[in-house]
């Protein structure tokens, strides 16, 4: 989609000097992608396991749709809805905080940038387990003043996600001239509200896209702070589940992977639309 | 890369005007008075003042750090000022919002919207300003026909020069009818030829729509060759402001005479009104100079090489060497008592390196500076 897009409104790109050539190419996306399918094949392949004869049917998979929505895996369900919730509001949280903030410090206090940097990337270095333990009594004040419900977990997210997301939209940043486009902006009429939403974020884009998609992919694959803090997450379901029927809880983590990718290749989407030229309806343009 | 020029018509002159563009529009008076604007204690305006009258194509010119972008940036509003007004037709705007000033300004930087197209480029305005979408169109296809980029209506800022994407953010910001218009070194990013080609068209333009018109730039030959009149700035002040030719002949300083062209700089001093240098008595730009030793500044066209058997007053000299510039030839000679001396004059005339050369004052009137003791 992205790339039939790219070739029909731009000129293609020159081709890099040492590119490596096609087969050389295929055969890395092959090892590639061998080393992602085979997990995921190996999976499949459990689930379809009959018995301990040795082959292989739909028994169980069709047995988990037959009947299984209506009580005993009632729990991932609503597990699911919590974690997809708790992504949701990470994104949120990254968007409506982390964003302004770094445009604000990009163009009004460039000192602080190395303040905002260190920061941003110190959570990749502080271990889940770590954080949970400053954490907890930090949530027994939330749980006073919001309630314990499973989305304040959210806040939690929003700090693990920071180094990631702070990466993909300060990369962007650099390699957009915010600064003059926001001035050009703004000599034309455009308040600040209108210089973010129609000038930054869509030159932006690309960046905060990628955080959020990873903030969506961290949140959803995260099982320590959730485990220990006592909220119910997919993650954390699964390993219940896996406890009492491991090849339900296999063919649940499939379907969160196949949920996952769709959610992925859905915002993808919406984002590449807003992004097509509008055409004017006159082509030649005499006025 | 630069198209060829369309016909350079204003066609919002032959169709009906709209209610927004008949509001009456000839060029706004913008009045600096002593503005002062510092950077971490370092002044870069102190005390800035200049007037640009209604329709005027002014020139700030300067070296790097004289404060000629910063006071285009505070009367665009993108600086605030610390002290001073900036009046534009009577209204004090230096606390009003950038967005609300109603300036036109084109950027050193290429600054599209690479999001955008240059048809949307030129519309952002518009939209700001809540024109519909019709009439939006419209009139910035106009504004791009106007620089001559009307088939460039689709095209990304990627797939356009560096020329073009400066044109069209010429048109970007002339599509409102704004009431000054504001070039900050827009040339500078550009090819030699190109910027030649583009000045000339950014002053028809502003010509054509009578646009008040403040162009920042530290290339001297672009602010002679358009500008109405030039201010030279120097430590965040105006040094002088006039129109090119006086700048050129009648420097108020030996700073802007070195500035504005090519200046030798000899010593000499001053005795009732005139200044005596090598032997020659020249007049002085300000004849009410005191009288003292000063440094004196010839430009290089009035001074003449001589022939030494014909001459006895002229200094004479040794020449250095020489150098070609197209229908004239600039010459260095190292004069008899170690001074240097550049020389310009026609390219038939050819000295050679070593060569033993008079050379001669015009007695074009010159402009001095007091020497100050070493300290």
């Amino acid at each position: 989609m992205n790339r039939s897009e790219l070739s029909s409104g731009r000129p293609a790109a020159p081709a890099v000097a040492h590119a490596p050539s096609r087969p050389v190419r295929t055969a890395i996306l092959g090892v590639i992608g061998l080393v992602f399918a085979v997990p995921i094949v190996a999976m499949v392949e459990f689930t379809l396991r009959k018995g301990l004869g040795g082959g292989h049917d739909f028994s169980r998979w069709s047995a988990l749709f037959a009947g299984g929505a209506s009580g005993q895996y009632r729990p991932v369900l609503t597990a699911l809805g919590n974690s997809v919730g708790l992504a949701l509001g990470t994104v949120l949280i990254v968007l409506l905080l982390l964003v302004p903030t770094l445009l604000l410090v990009h163009l009004r206090f460039p000192r602080l940038r190395r303040l905002i940097e260190f920061v941003c990337i110190l959570p990749i270095s502080i271990p889940a387990i770590v954080l949970v333990v400053g954490l907890a009594p930090v949530y027994s004040v939330i749980a006073g003043i919001v309630g314990s419900g499973v989305w304040t977990l959210a806040f939690a997210y929003g700090i693990t996600v920071l180094p990631f997301a702070y990466r993909a939209i300060q990369s962007n940043l650099d390699g957009v001239d915010v600064r003059t486009l926001s001035e050009a902006a703004r000599t034309l009429g455009a308040g600040w509200g209108s210089v973010l939403l129609r000038v930054l974020v869509p030159n932006l884009r690309r960046g905060i896209l990628a955080g959020a998609f990873i903030a969506i992919a961290v949140v959803l694959g995260e099982f320590t702070i959730a485990s220990l803090l006592n909220r119910i997450t997919l993650q954390t379901a699964l390993v219940v589940v896996s406890k009492a029927d491991p090849y339900t809880a296999v063919i649940l983590s499939l379907l969160a992977l196949g949920f996952a990718f769709v959610l992925l290749l859905v915002i993808g989407r919406l984002g590449a639309v807003r992004t097509r030229p509008a055409r004017r309806p006159t082509p030649g343009g005499q006025p | 890369m630069i198209q060829p020029q369309t016909q350079p018509t204003i066609q919002a002159e032959t169709r009906p005007r709209t209610q927004a563009e008949s509001r009456p529009r000839p060029g706004a008076v913008v009045e600096f008075s002593g503005v002062v604007k510092e950077f971490a204690g370092h002044r870069a305006l102190a005390g800035f003042d200049l007037t640009l009258h209604a329709g005027e194509f002014v020139a700030l010119l300067g070296p790097s750090g004289s404060g000629k972008t910063t006071a285009l940036r505070v009367l665009a509003g993108l600086e605030s000022t610390d002290a001073g007004s900036i009046l534009i037709d009577g209204t004090d705007v230096s606390r009003m919002a950038t967005s609300r000033r109603d300036m036109g300004m084109v950027f050193q930087s290429y600054s599209l919207f690479p999001h955008l197209s240059a048809g949307e480029n030129v519309e952002f305005g518009l939209r700001m300003r809540k024109v519909r979408g019709e009439e939006r169109r419209s009139r910035a296809a106009e504004a791009l026909a106007l620089v001559g980029l009307d088939a460039h209506y689709d095209r990304f800022a990627h797939q356009l020069s560096g020329g073009q994407q400066q044109r069209v953010a010429l048109a970007r910001a002339l599509v409102t009818r704004p009431r000054v218009l504001l070039l900050d070194e827009p040339l500078s990013a550009l090819d030699a030829k190109v910027r030649v080609q583009l000045r000339e068209e950014i002053r028809r333009i502003q010509t054509e729509l009578g646009i008040t018109t403040l162009f920042v730039t530290h290339d001297q030959d672009e602010a002679l060759a358009v500008a109405d009149r030039v201010a030279v700035m120097r430590d965040g002040l105006v040094e002088q402001v006039g129109t090119p030719e006086e700048l050129y002949t009648r420097p108020a300083s030996p700073f802007i005479a070195d500035f504005v062209g090519l200046s030798n700089r000899l010593a000499g001093e001053v005795r009732h009104g005139f200044a005596r240098v090598q032997g020659a008595v020249l007049p002085l730009v300000d004849p009410s100079h005191p009288d003292g030793d000063v440094l004196v500044s010839v430009r290089p066209e009035d001074l003449e090489l001589t022939d030494l058997e014909l001459t006895e007053d002229d200094a004479r000299g040794q020449v250095l060497s020489t150098s070609f510039h197209g229908s004239l030839r600039r010459t260095t000679v190292r004069l008899d008592d170690g001074t240097l001396v550049f020389v310009q004059h026609g390219a038939r005339l050819h000295p050679s390196k070593g060569d033993r050369i008079g050379v001669r004052f015009t007695g074009v009137p010159v402009s001095v500076e007091t020497l100050r003791p070493e300290a």
